[in-house]
């Protein structure tokens, strides 16, 4: 630990020296940081964040340990089933007119949630640009960290970690991975009941469809806007359609029945009932490969064209009883250490959201010296990163994609 | 001040005025019991079906709807789910009551008396203390194309490398969800029939009958059925509605594409757009009426079996299927008996694994790291689950207990009129109230609480804690009171140190079915809990979905065993008690 | 309440009387009279017997008279102990001694326990209780019982502790429902005299239900055949 505290405190000398001028402007119009850190001496933390995995669970008691140390702050993980649970309770509280001393600090947070606490004012902010490990945000190789779900960002979150969407499969009867999603649907035909995707509105299911039709369609730009008409939706999605009506007698259980969940997904290729399954993370198959839950033999592959990416952030709502810790907390996450160990697969196995030639050559051979895993791909090979559509459009093709195939 | 005093000090002086005057009060006090029990318990149910029922029909103020209309009723009845969801219900309520019923009668006819039945018997209670949903997890697991059983025998017998692409879970006609059912449902209809052959004359018929030359099953069908069936036919209503109505169960083992109509109707009501809960509410409304026509329409089904069969009770044939009833219905059970066990071998397995991939016959490695892991949480969800039941049980006794102690004093039993409104909730299709009693919870400011959560527990705990003790306390030798009265111990002496004492097995045991009843509760807990409390059953149910087996095994297991502990803490107890009371000590 | 009465005492014995008592069962909606108009009174000391056929109303007078008749039974006319009138009063407050057929004793209470179950609360201190009890025991040929479990006695041993079991209650009188007839014929004279002897012993006025002349010729008292007429 305390090799680890005396690298930190040479890094913030180190990027003290090197940022002090830029600093100094911001510190000029914000609250001097150090003020905030003080304030945020043993404050206690409310942290809403999902809790579904063991693995992250982990990770964030690490994180809360680790503001112990260094910040003094006790963070409690209150763990959520789903998100939007937390936006209806911010909200409940402002209805409430609670505008202080709320019982939500930091949120783990991103796409629609984010949108609709930003459209309602639930948040604080902006306030991200003023965190002193801001500066290491890869902002523009990234443009996801700075606009969610085509939603500008605009300094109301705290980016947190990259999601790539991905394909894992099982090498031990897939020779040659496919390469595309006209590939793909070539694969499955070869080989009828061997793959499928989660039944909307699962969030696996959901992304292929995007995907699908980011891919199919020619007209994304129209994708980056609100839906304007139901005959703009009728036209843009038809192909989608055409191809998945084409898709689903070659799946498993010859698209009559869909696994419930993304997890059930998993188990079908566990126990070898599909070959293929779908992930938001890049190091999830090492990671499962390594907790027993996927055999040794499960790879990644993705498409050379591209795949839909996006960010997760933290945001603090408008009402937060401890501001300063969340923002203690929220610039911890962005900090080398913290990042370098998301993405290290026996941690978690989630892409930084840093760039890395913005760090030091000592942080850098942190994340190099990373082992990223044998099932997971080098981030060259990841291919390009493609914008979520624009929430409105997703919302309608999850009910016409129930409405056609799911009941 | 002496003057002033008087009348006090005659009174006190009086003791025989003083008993008299408490003997009033306590009277008093008592009678009320009845009445705030049904209040307690009908009034969310009746509260509920309104706030289910106003919006069904355009009366929304939440969503600025407050025009009566039927709009909602042409969506629903447009909508292109609705004709096979519906079918898809009626059709596996149906087929599992029939089983279920079918199967019990053939089993007791062929076999009551015998030391096969007796194990059975014994064996009844544990079963049906394992809530629905735990069995209905180990049941998929078992028989999934990549289930245990696919894995024992692949790929030597079958041949199969990858499991089948066959949809056996979720199967599109129902046939899994069907099974799931019948093997809970079948014992409870095993246990109701004993019971109501053990009053009245059925051995005395059975015995009369087999001296006039019947063989026992035709025997028992011709002789003690038509006897005992007035006395099951609530339970088999409730059984009906019950299967009709499933959620849990459902979402676990029936189909999806559409799912049946109360899973339909939930994710209505789950759904984020809000506009989706009239058409809930509306499809809700209609739930509750396909129940009672169903209902009614088993009512009919028996009136014309029984106009049937009249001549047929009456012919003379001493015998009937003898040799084939015997065989089918020992079979059926060896296999229901068979598929209960496995399934809940299967979860203890899953839950000790940490690999286990098909078509292996058993777990390559194993771990205890489901259960090391989700320590926390499932000590939280474990301790609402204990909390909630013993709490949830404990009023229930209390309050039947006052309302069979209010009988006994007063000389009157409830007549069948109450007892139609004891199996109320059981048939009104839960997802049918559950919403309009949240809406009420939200109003009265406890949604989300305790309260809330125990209170709709109790709707359904009280009926079967009533039903399990109101025998026992009505049948009690009143003899034993009476001479403890003739001894000098007033009401509440004998009360406490007779009439509660001797009940000690049975109250015990009401306590453990009122327990179990709780614990199984899903859409109680999701819709009165506010999504603030996790039970066990929630956790599983809700798990059920992800796939992991290893964790949801843990928490199906976890489900099934405390009930099972509580059933044999009150047998244990009870044993203890009484161990050196002979009388007592075997129930 | 200023006669110096200790607990423990013996109360002043007092004649058991029945005045104008009409029962009739009611039930569904038909009423069948039983007995109208019944006059008794039975000395301390004294056993009355009533002989009659089953279904005739014995047990159920004698329920009326310790005041634990079922709800469906219609009953005018007094009962009363001397001067008390206790028709109105609760069971447990008539100090009315009752023996049934069986022993009725608790089953979840040992055999000490049963005794002790009789004794008045007024008697408070534990040792005293106990003596009582080993005294009352002792009397019934069962000493060094007292932790036994009901059960395990035989039927004789049983029946005696019943009636010892209601003696130390301190009754004002003493009813018995055919409490000999589940005995068989030695074991019934001794149990007989047993009961006797106890009843004059307390000089309690005593009323004998059975269908057996050879219990009433014995109870060597007044001899009533119901129905009444």
């Amino acid at each position: 630990m305390n090799v680890i505290r005396r690298k930190l405190g040479f890094i913030a000398l180190a990027a003290g020296l090197f940022w002090g001028g830029a600093i100094s402007i911001s510190l000029a119009e914000e609250p001097d940081w150090q003020e905030i850190t003080a304030k945020a001496e043993g404050q206690t933390l409310y942290w809403n964040a999902w809790g579904g995995s063991e693995k992250i669970n982990d990770y964030i008691a690490w994180v809360g340990q680790q503001l112990d140390q260094q910040y003094s702050i006790r963070l409690t993980h209150v763990k959520v089933t789903d998100t939007a649970d937390v936006v209806s309770r911010v909200l409940a509280e402002k209805t409430a007119g609670k505008d202080q001393n709320g019982s939500v600090d930091l949120v783990w947070i991103n796409g629609e949630n984010f949108a609709s606490m930003k459209q309602h004012h639930l948040l604080f902010g902006p306030f991200t640009t003023s965190l002193p490990n801001y500066r290491y945000v890869d902002t523009e190789g990234k443009a996801t960290t700075t606009v969610d779900f085509t939603i500008p960002v605009e300094g109301f979150e705290a980016p947190w970690g990259m999601a790539k969407f991905n394909f894992i499969y099982d090498s031990a009867r897939i020779s040659q991975a496919p390469s595309s999603l006209q590939e793909l649907s070539e694969w499955s035909e070869n080989h009828p009941g061997r793959f499928t995707y989660p039944a909307p509105p699962d969030y696996l299911g959901s992304t292929f469809l995007k995907q699908a039709l980011i891919d199919i369609t020619s007209e994304n730009n129209a994708l980056r806007s609100p839906l304007a008409s139901q005959t703009q939706f009728d036209e843009t999605t038809k192909p989608l359609w055409q191809f998945l009506d084409q898709l689903h007698p070659t799946l498993w259980r010859s698209g009559k029945q869909f696994p419930v969940s993304s997890s059930a997904q998993q188990q079908l290729l566990d126990d070898g009932e599909v070959d293929i399954h779908l992930s938001f993370n890049p190091g999830a198959a090492s990671a499962l490969i390594e907790s027993g839950e996927l055999p040794a033999t499960v790879r990644t592959f993705t498409f050379k064209d591209g795949t839909i990416g996006n960010t997760h952030f933290v945001a603090i709502p408008y009402n937060s009883s401890h501001r300063e810790a969340a923002m203690v907390a929220a610039n911890f996450l962005m900090s080398p250490e913290a990042q370098a160990r998301k993405q290290d697969p026996r941690y978690w196995g989630d892409d930084t959201v840093l760039a890395i030639d913005k760090l030091s050559a000592e942080d850098r051979s942190i994340f190099e010296a990373i082992e990223l895993g044998i099932a997971t791909l080098a981030p060259q090979d990841l291919g390009p990163t493609l914008l979520e559509p624009h929430p409105t459009w997703m919302e309608k093709i999850e009910r016409e994609w129930l409405k056609r195939y799911g009941q | 001040m002496a003057e002033a005093l008087r009348p006090v000090v005659f009174l006190l002086s009086s003791r025989q005025n003083m008993a008299r005057l408490s003997i009033i009060t306590d009277c008093l006090s008592l009678k009320y019991v009845p009445a705030f029990t049904l209040l307690v318990f009908l009034g969310p149910l009746a509260a509920g079906l309104i706030g289910t029922i106003l919006p069904a029909f355009g009366y929304f103020p939440a969503l600025g709807s407050k025009d009566f209309s039927l709009l909602s009723w042409e969506h629903l009845i447009e909508h292109p789910a609705l004709p096979e969801a519906l079918y898809l219900t009626l059709l596996s309520g149906f087929i599992a009551t029939a089983l279920s019923l079918g199967l019990a009668i053939a089993f007791t006819a062929a076999w009551q008396g015998s030391p096969s039945f007796n194990r059975v018997r014994k064996l009844l209670a544990p079963i049906l203390a394992i809530p629905h949903s735990a069995l209905a997890i180990g049941f998929a697991f078992l028989l999934a194309p990549s289930g245990w059983l696919a894995r024992l025998f692949s790929p030597g017998l079958t041949g199969w490398d990858t499991p089948p692409d066959i949809a056996i879970i979720h199967d599109p006609f129902a046939v899994s969800l069907i099974l799931g059912l019948v093997i809970k449902e079948t014992p409870y209809l095993l246990l109701m029939i004993i019971a109501a052959s053990d009053q009245g004359q059925a051995r005395q018929r059975l015995v009369l009958a087999q001296t006039l030359g019947y063989s026992p099953v035709a025997a028992w069908i011709k002789a003690v059925l038509p006897l005992i069936y007035r006395q099951i036919r609530l339970p088999i209503y409730a059984v009906l509605a019950f299967s009709l109505s499933v959620v849990d169960v459902a979402l676990i083992l029936g189909p999806t594409t559409p799912p049946t109509l109360p899973v339909l109707i939930l994710r209505w009501f789950n759904d984020p757009d809000l506009s989706y809960r009239a058409l809930a509410s509306t499809a809700a409304a209609f739930q509750l009426v396909i129940v009672i026509l169903s209902i009614l329409a088993w009512y009919l089904l028996e009136q014309l079996v029984a106009q049937i069969l009249c001549g047929w009770l009456s012919n003379g044939q001493r015998s009937f299927a003898e040799q084939t009833i015997r065989f089918f219905s020992r079979s059926f059970f060896q296999l229901l008996g068979s598929i209960f066990c496995g399934s809940l071998l299967v979860i203890v397995l899953w839950s000790f694994t940490r690999r286990w991939r098909y078509p292996d016959a058993l777990p390559s490695e194993w771990s205890i790291q489901s259960w090391h892991s989700n320590l926390d949480t499932l000590l939280l969800s474990g301790c609402t689950t204990l909390i909630t039941g013993i709490i949830s049980a404990l009023i229930a006794i209390t309050l039947s207990v006052a309302c069979l102690e209010n009988e006994k004093r007063r000389g009157k039993t409830a007549g069948s009129g109450a007892l139609w409104l004891l199996y109320l909730p059981l048939m009104v299709p839960q997802v049918s109230f559950l919403f309009g009693t949240q809406v009420i919870a939200i109003k009265l400011g406890i949604d989300g609480s305790w309260l809330a959560l125990i209170w709709s527990h109790l709707l359904f705990v009280l009926p079967y804690v009533f039903l399990s003790l109101a025998d026992p306390y009505r049948y009690q030798d009143e003899r034993f009171v009476n001479i403890a009265h003739c001894l000098g111990a007033s009401p509440w002496r004998a009360f406490w140190k007779i009439r509660l004492p001797l009940l000690l097995r049975p109250l015990l045991f009401a306590l453990a079915i009122g327990f179990a009843v709780s614990v199984a509760q899903y859409l109680p807990t999701l819709f009165a809990g506010g999504g603030r409390f996790m039970t066990l059953t929630t956790e599983a149910v809700n798990l059920s979905a992800s796939g992991n087996r290893r964790i949801i095994s843990v928490y199906a297991l976890l489900q099934g065993l405390f009930p099972l502990l509580v059933f044999s803490a009150a047998i244990g107890f009870s044993n203890f008690i009484f161990r050196h009371r002979r009388a007592l000590s075997q129930p | 309440m200023t006669t110096n009465q200790r607990p423990g005492a013996v109360q002043i014995p007092e004649p058991l009387i029945l005045q104008d008592l009409t029962l009739s069962l009611c039930s569904s909606g038909i009423t069948k009279t039983l007995f109208k108009k019944f006059d008794l009174e039975i000395q301390p000391g004294e056993i009355t017997t009533i002989m009659g056929p089953s279904g005739c109303g014995k047990s159920s007078l004698l329920s009326f008279i310790s005041g634990t008749l079922a709800k469906d039974f219609n009953a005018v006319g007094r009962v009363c102990l001397g001067q008390r009138d206790i028709t109105s009063s609760p069971p447990e407050q008539r100090h009315i001694g009752m023996l049934f057929q069986e022993d009725l004793l608790f089953p979840h209470l040992s055999v000490g326990e049963n005794l002790g179950f009789g004794i008045p609360a007024a008697v408070r201190q534990k040792n005293q209780r106990k003596m009582l009890i080993e005294e009352a025991l002792e009397e019934a040929g069962l000493s060094g019982y007292a932790d036994q479990d009901p059960a395990t006695l035989s039927g004789g041993q049983r029946a005696r502790v019943a009636v010892m079991r209601t003696l130390l209650s301190r009754p004002s009188a003493l009813l018995l429902d055919e409490p000999f007839s589940k005995l068989d014929s030695a074991l019934r004279e001794r149990f007989r005299t047993f009961i006797f002897e106890h009843a004059r012993a307390h000089n309690l006025p005593t009323l004998l239900v059975t269908h057996d002349p050879e219990d009433a010729r014995s109870a060597e008292g007044l001899i009533l055949n119901m129905p009444f007429k």
